[in-house]
């Protein structure tokens, strides 16, 4: 991926993007085709998919396995440069001892940010998603509607690729009729948990994921995302007729090298590079926003990891797409006799109301599944069916001891093995010689694990501020987190292991753990997920939000909060497409903006 | 027969070394130790290897087990997979030097389990020569699956059957782990993948009727 140094620079662009990942990305490609000059900053080093994607590489070709270490904590093809748990010489602090009220930040240092790695799970959210304190009186409402966010749901899918079906479902949104892929069929397991699912009441569907499960119509699609813009038509279709359809091999998180997934690397930032608009500037630590005298944002000031400099690029708006928790960062270091607080922050609000998925997981040994004959099932790389949140009805009858919903996610039985024992070691303890090969053929696919993604309700308890003491490498303060799981998350947990429980069952299956008896002993840590969102929430009132439903923060017009920190609620969907679909109607605003002459 | 041509030796006395070293930042809890004394410490990858690679054990990291471990370790490995109808032994994929590698590895949970697989061998030549009066590498197939039978059979009736076999679990699962990583272990074991394809077609229609289920997706 081209980038350029900081010498290279123009002196002042239209627009400066903070964030190379799904928010900076689709920002980079709406405004260059609309020929605005962009400057993006990626705190990490450039990144080409097409030569350091480990396609087809095997556990015996990787050292222990590929399996994870401290270095690579999701094991060794992982596509996540520099980062992980913990980013060398950017540490972050806890503000509690507590192990319930630990937060944990997952960070990329890379082009595409966390897109090389995503699960590729797009899902919109629906229309009670968006109104959330009007549909049960928890959380806050959105500024915004679904019906706001569904024409750029409509052309984020068409953009970057996403099969499925649609269903029908309440609050689980249909797409408009030819906008999807079709669906990869279901694998064994797949198949085994619709049936379970069907006799316990958890309806089993296809998912919807960024996977192109046949290529893209670049014939077509490119005049319906920009009509009466021929030139970016063209550069639209260039770039989609760039990406190969699946070829069913080769797992989706260590990147995809011939384009057959959204990674911004592969779909928002090729395009946007074409159209001479945009230059990026690699390993720039962005740590504040500069300000003008007339209270607007000039630019932005970033530590050239290279040089060890400060440096300065110069933009007539900026957009933040660095992660929520570092976007809060960069919002309150920016501090000034303007905004002491921290740049659009008159509201208090920076740092609050951080959320992160609700999630646990349970696996039961199925003997039907046991001894199969050898077949393929990679597939898509990913989960190829789940279950949308199902329980509404049950919710409002008053029949559930916790607010909102969860989605089950049903992960490949027969995966690559390799690492680590394809069998749990409790059923083949003793064995060896021929007789331990019989029973790692007898039980290897005979694994169900299920997986609940759940929404939790924003707390006061849980927000992200600047460290006193701590600083990084290179000066920068650090974030410090603060967290704490209410009764609503820790319920929601219980019930997805009761569930899972009767759905193992009802395949004639056994759980392979014990039963937890405490929520806290099931949930994964906050963060963990690695959806942390909120913490600049847009809203209706300045008083109490950062931005508007635009992403505009209030106090400084020409600031923009393009990841999910603008989120004000959390639902069970993946929040990547909703991140898309909102920079991409932010993206439209500055457009029109800018033409007026207003930025 | 072992041969001893694996790339990267290190002397035994550096070894000693690096644990040494290693143990005592352990014992302390502090990473920034291991950091400021890492003139003798082996390394790791890093947080941005050349992930697209092709390695061997050794590329990364000096191989630290000494011979007679290594000769130990390829014995008791074959013994619990060894060649048959279903594939070849382990020795013949290579996992005793993925053995050598997980315990020569600076990571934390290999260093852990080193703490465990060498004395576990040692407790295997120990049982070995109390019965045999010679080394369990020594032993004919015949003796040493009846003495991992053995130590199975009576694991817990002393604390050191009970180690020996907490040994044997720990070992069959490393051995696992890099036999069924391998071409030949998928074939062993039934995975059947990692190929390009024009098209997926979802499980058999005889999978599909042994489970009991019709392919919904359409």
């Amino acid at each position: 991926m081209p980038t350029i140094s900081i010498d290279q620079a123009k002196a002042e662009y239209d627009v400066i993007i903070v964030g190379s990942g799904a928010g900076g990305g689709q920002m980079a490609y709406t405004l260059t085709l609309a020929g605005l000059k962009c400057c993006m900053l990626e705190a990490g080093r450039s990144y080409d998919p097409g030569s350091e994607t480990p396609m087809f590489n095997r556990p015996d070709q990787a050292p222990l396995g590929g399996g994870s270490t401290p270095d690579k904590d999701m094991g060794f093809w992982d596509a996540t440069v520099d980062g992980g748990w913990e980013v060398p010489d950017e540490p972050y602090t806890q503000g509690s001892t507590d192990k319930n009220e630990q937060f944990t930040w997952w960070r990329a240092r890379m082009m595409g940010g966390r897109t090389n790695h995503w699960g590729r799970i797009s899902l919109r959210n629906g229309p009670y998603d968006f109104k959330p304190y009007s549909y049960d009186g928890l959380g806050f409402d959105w500024p915004i509607s679904y019906d706001d966010v569904a024409p750029y749901y409509d052309k984020v899918e068409m953009l970057i690729g996403v099969h499925g079906t649609n269903e029908g479902m309440e609050n689980t949104p249909d797409s408009p009729p030819g906008v999807l892929l079709p669906p990869p069929k279901a694998r064994i397991g797949d198949l085994l948990t619709q049936k379970a699912g069907k006799k316990v009441g958890v309806p089993v569907v296809s998912i919807h994921r960024a996977v192109l499960t046949k290529r893209l119509d670049a014939d077509t699609i490119p005049a319906k995302l920009h009509p009466g813009n021929k030139w970016a038509q063209d550069i639209v279709a260039k770039s989609m007729r760039a990406r190969a359809a699946c070829f069913w091999a080769t797992p989706c998180g260590r990147g995809c090298s011939i384009k057959a997934t959204y990674q911004s690397t592969t779909v928002h930032l090729p395009p946007a590079l074409e159209t001479g608009n945009l230059d990026i500037i690699a390993d720039a630590h962005v740590r504040e926003v500069m300000i003008g005298a007339n209270g607007k944002a000039t630019g932005v000031l970033f530590i050239d990891k290279t040089t060890g400099r400060e440096e300065r690029v110069k933009g007539k708006a900026v957009v933040l797409a660095a992660s929520s928790g570092e976007t809060v960062r960069i919002l309150l270091n920016s501090k000034s006799n303007q905004f002491p607080d921290g740049i659009a922050n008159g509201s208090g609000k920076v740092g609050k109301y951080i959320m992160d998925t609700v999630a646990m997981g349970l696996k039961g040994q199925i003997p039907a599944l046991e001894n199969l004959p050898a077949h393929n099932e990679d597939g898509t790389g990913g989960a190829h069916v789940y279950s949308p949140w199902w329980a509404y009805e049950a919710q409002r009858k008053g029949k559930l001891n916790f607010a909102r919903g969860y989605h089950i996610e049903v992960p490949n039985t027969r995966r690559m093995p390799g690492g680590n024992s394809p069998v749990p070691m409790n059923y083949l303890r003793g064995l060896h010689g021929t007789k331990l090969k019989e029973e790692a053929r007898r039980y290897y696919g005979s694994f169900v694990s299920l997986a609940s993604r759940g929404e939790m309700i924003p707390n006061e308890h849980c927000y992200a501020e600047i460290d006193p003491v701590v600083k990084d490498k290179w000066g920068v303060p650090v974030v410090r987190w603060h967290w704490k799981w209410t009764d609503n998350e820790l319920n929601m947990v219980m019930h997805a292991q009761k569930t899972f429980a009767e759905m193992i069952e009802a395949m004639g299956g056994t759980v392979t753990s014990k039963l937890a008896t405490s929520g806290y002993d099931l949930i994964r840590p906050g963060g963990n997920v690695k959806h942390e969102v909120g913490g600049a929430r847009m809203g209706d009132n300045p008083a109490d939000s950062v931005c508007n439903h635009r992403s505009q923060t209030w106090d400084v017009k020409n600031l923009f909060l393009c990841d999910a920190s603008s989120f004000t609620s959390n639902p069970d969907k993946n929040p990547t497409l909703t991140i898309m679909a909102l920079s991409w109607r932010c993206a439209d605003y500055i457009i029109e903006e800018s033409a007026k002459g207003n930025i | 027969m072992t041969i001893d041509n694996r790339p990267n030796r290190i002397s035994r006395r550096e070894v000693l070394k690096w644990f040494a070293t290693a143990a005592a930042a352990s014992q302390l809890g502090s990473t920034g130790l291991l950091g400021q004394e890492s003139g003798a410490l082996p390394q790791g990858y890093g947080s941005d290897p050349k992930v697209a690679g092709i390695y061997k054990p050794g590329d990364f990291w000096p191989l630290t087990l000494d011979r007679g471990q290594h000769r130990l370790v390829t014995f008791l490995a074959d013994l619990i997979l060894p060649e048959d109808e279903y594939g070849p032994a382990a020795s013949a994929l290579r996992v005793p030097d993925f053995i050598d590698e997980w315990v020569s590895a600076p990571y934390p949970r290999q260093q852990s389990d080193r703490k465990k697989v060498l004395p576990g061998l040692a407790l295997m030549n120990e049982l070995s020569q109390k019965q045999h009066g010679k080394d369990f590498a020594e032993l004919s197939a015949r003796q040493g699956t009846t003495l991992f039978d053995d130590i199975v059979g009576k694991g817990s009736s002393s604390p050191k059957l009970k180690k020996a076999n907490d040994f044997l679990g720990d070992f069959t699962s490393l051995c696992m782990g890099a036999y069924y990583g391998t071409p030949a272990g998928w074939k062993a074991i039934g995975y059947v993948g990692n190929t390009p394809m024009a098209s997926f077609d979802g499980p058999p229609q005889a999978v599909l009727d042994l489970v009991g289920v019709v392919q919904t997706v359409k």
